[in-house]
């Protein structure tokens, strides 16, 4: 009984997927289509004659109706085909985007490693200072830190670092070859920059959610009986509170992935970093149609799976969640 | 973080509560004096966000231009009163467009009415949620700006009111809607859960018991209920429009030039041989702009505080 409810659950979750997105890529679609700013005049320049203009036109089935034109984009999706690029003329929109989201993979990965490494431990340690000085302290740092965009931090960061201090080049991004072809820039002094631009609000987010979860979990009976029973506070933090916040805040990680995209635009323009951020900028401006929709979909799908994935981990752990659903229907 | 309601807490004003935070308190003091000198703009800024003095270009501060000036020679000073100007109109018409509108109606409708309402609400909250904001925002500001320009370009020639495009309004209008369409989700999540939790109690059952409507229901038992947290969100959501459209301008997407924005300043003044030059030009806007986020930060933890006894 309890297992069937569970699968009811997921099969429900997993059915508004396909729905969403296809909202999602037709708001894209009709927003690109209707908007004005012609990509093929973009992409001929000024000065193109006509007949040129004409041939890209037919070229491209830009003549034909909306729905026409929908369906043969949603068609090509099926086949991994995300149709091509007009700011990088001819290339397939997937041979524009892989690269650089690699690029912007690298840098958020390490980001998000770094933020959980630093920040869970300071929240926890800053739960266990409560009622002294230093918890207050230590959460008004994290609440300044968590507050700043990456359009403030990143001038502040570059004028300390690169111009002041001469630590840091100021923006770019450096690669190295492993194997002849894979470029790696994780060993530049290149990805300083966008870690610090991520990972100092990102950790002092996280640090202050970890702090709430722990002492939540510090006034549980668990605690007090582990204390009781003349553990040190080193093994009762590290085996009972620790245990008990990282399910909340593990889910969170697939969150952190997902988000990547609306902070990366932000973060690769000013700092000139090759990434798919830097290039959703471009591609609004070049009117790159099918740039912009394989962007807008890529952030949705994964936004959508880490929501999912992370319904479904908690109706596994937590049975609640799947009986609620029950109650309110 | 939902907030829990508790009914039998004492009903302490939260400005009184307010006032033993010290630092919430000189954060909301420092809005409010942003907001002020935005509102006031007009007779508190030394000279006009266009006032262009070419033989004064970016000059250092002195006291005609206690902030110096820009290479077109306009105070920095008095770009910045402008640009606050901007951050309050923007952020007060998205909290009472998207935070109040679309945000407690669509919530106390979904709380209240439950079943197919409140799914096809939620789940629009969804989809908006589940997309990447700033994409998003970038699309519809780029591709609808010119229509909206055109539209009222269309208008002040029907009505014959000249300037409204040479105002600016159409950007305003552009990115505080955009901007709507974001902020009410998290708002509407809010007020529907809180009302999920009051609409068994025993008030709302006397009220539908003697026969009083829905929408009377909603607007004087359950709202009233709800206000307090509507105090945190819409805090929120002030501070987030405020950084969203620094964000946009940044972009040369929000408000477009002359029309002077936090976010276009620090384009302006960006890259290193720039900032390195005049450090002023962008650390002027930075300042302000990291202060601000930073207030309504502390504002939001604080009244977070006083309206969640339990997380105390």
């Amino acid at each position: 009984m309890a297992g069937g409810q569970l699968w009811g659950y997921i099969l429900g979750r997993l059915l508004w997927v396909p729905i969403i997105l296809l909202a999602v890529s037709l708001a894209t679609f009709a927003l690109g289509r209707f908007g004005p700013g012609d990509p093929v005049r973009v992409l001929a320049g000024q000065r193109a004659d006509p007949e040129t203009i004409e041939r890209i036109r037919q070229e491209r089935g830009l003549d034909d109706n909306f729905f026409a034109q929908y369906a043969r984009y949603l068609k090509g999706i099926f086949q991994g085909d995300l149709g091509v690029s007009f700011k990088y003329y001819g290339l397939p929109v997937t041979e524009v985007i892989l690269p650089r989201l690699w690029v912007t993979f690298q840098y958020n990965f390490v980001a998000i490693l770094l933020m959980f490494a630093v920040g869970i431990p300071i929240g926890v340690w800053a739960a266990t200072q409560q009622g002294t000085w230093r918890d207050p302290l230590v959460m008004g740092t994290l609440l300044v830190l968590a507050a700043l965009p990456a359009v403030v931090l990143v001038p502040f960061l570059q004028y300390l670092f690169a111009l002041r201090l001469g630590w840091l080049p100021t923006g770019g991004w450096e690669v190295r070859e492993f194997f002849g072809r894979l470029e790696v820039g994780l060993f530049s002094k290149t990805i300083v920059m966008p870690l610090l631009t991520l990972g100092l609000p990102g950790a002092a987010g996280l640090a202050r959610l970890a702090r709430a979860q722990a002492l939540e979990v510090l006034g549980e009976d668990y605690v007090r009986t582990a204390r009781a029973k003349g553990l040190k506070e080193f093994t009762v933090i590290t085996r009972h509170v620790m245990r008990n916040i990282m399910l909340p805040i593990a889910t969170l990680m697939g969150f952190a992935l997902a988000a990547l995209l609306s902070g990366s635009i932000i973060l690769e323009t000013l700092l000139g970093i090759p990434g798919i951020g830097s290039y959703a900028f471009e591609a609004v401006f070049a009117r790159d149609y099918d740039g912009i929709m394989a962007l807008a979909l890529i952030g949705s799908t994964a936004f959508i799976l880490a929501n999912l994935v992370t319904d479904i981990a908690y109706a596994f752990i937590d049975p609640r969640v799947r009986l609620a659903g029950r109650t309110e229907a | 973080m939902s907030v829990a309601l508790d009914a039998a807490r004492p009903t302490l004003l939260p400005w009184r509560w307010l006032l033993r935070k010290k630092l919430a308190l000189v954060a909301l003091l420092f809005i409010v004096v942003v907001y002020m000198a935005g509102l006031l703009a007009p007779w508190v800024a030394p000279y006009s966000f266009r006032e262009a003095d070419f033989q004064n270009v970016l000059a250092g501060p002195s006291l005609e231009h206690p902030l110096g000036t820009d290479r077109l020679g306009r105070d920095v000073l008095s770009r910045l009163i402008w640009s606050a100007q901007t951050t309050v109109i923007v952020s007060v018409a998205a909290l009472l467009l998207g935070g109040t509108v679309l945000g407690v109606g669509l919530g106390l409708t979904a709380g209240y009415f439950g079943g197919r309402v409140d799914n096809l609400i939620m789940r629009l909250g969804d989809a908006l949620f589940s997309l990447p904001d700033i994409l998003v925002l970038l699309i519809i500001t780029a591709t609808v700006r010119s229509r909206v320009v055109d539209l009222f370009r269309h208008l002040e020639g029907w009505t014959g009111i000249g300037g409204i495009v040479e105002s600016g309004a159409p950007d305003y209008i552009l990115v505080f809607s955009a901007l709507s369409l974001f902020s009410w989700v998290g708002m509407a999540r809010i007020i529907r859960s809180q009302v999920l939790a009051l609409r068994e109690r025993e008030f709302v059952l006397a009220a539908r018991a003697i026969g009083v409507g829905s929408w009377r229901i909603m607007w004087r038992h359950l709202l009233p209920n709800v206000s307090p947290i509507l105090v945190v969100a819409a805090t929120q959501i002030l501070g987030a429009a405020a950084g969203m459209e620094v964000v946009l301008s940044f972009l040369g997407i929000g408000i477009q030039p002359p029309h002077p924005s936090f976010g276009s300043m620090i384009f302006d003044a960006a890259g290193p041989r720039n900032m390195l030059a005049h450090p002023n030009l962008i650390f002027a806007p930075v300042a302000v702009v990291a202060s601000l986020l930073v207030a309504f930060a502390f504002l939001g933890d604080a009244l977070n505080d006083i309206l969640s006894p339990r997380r105390r």
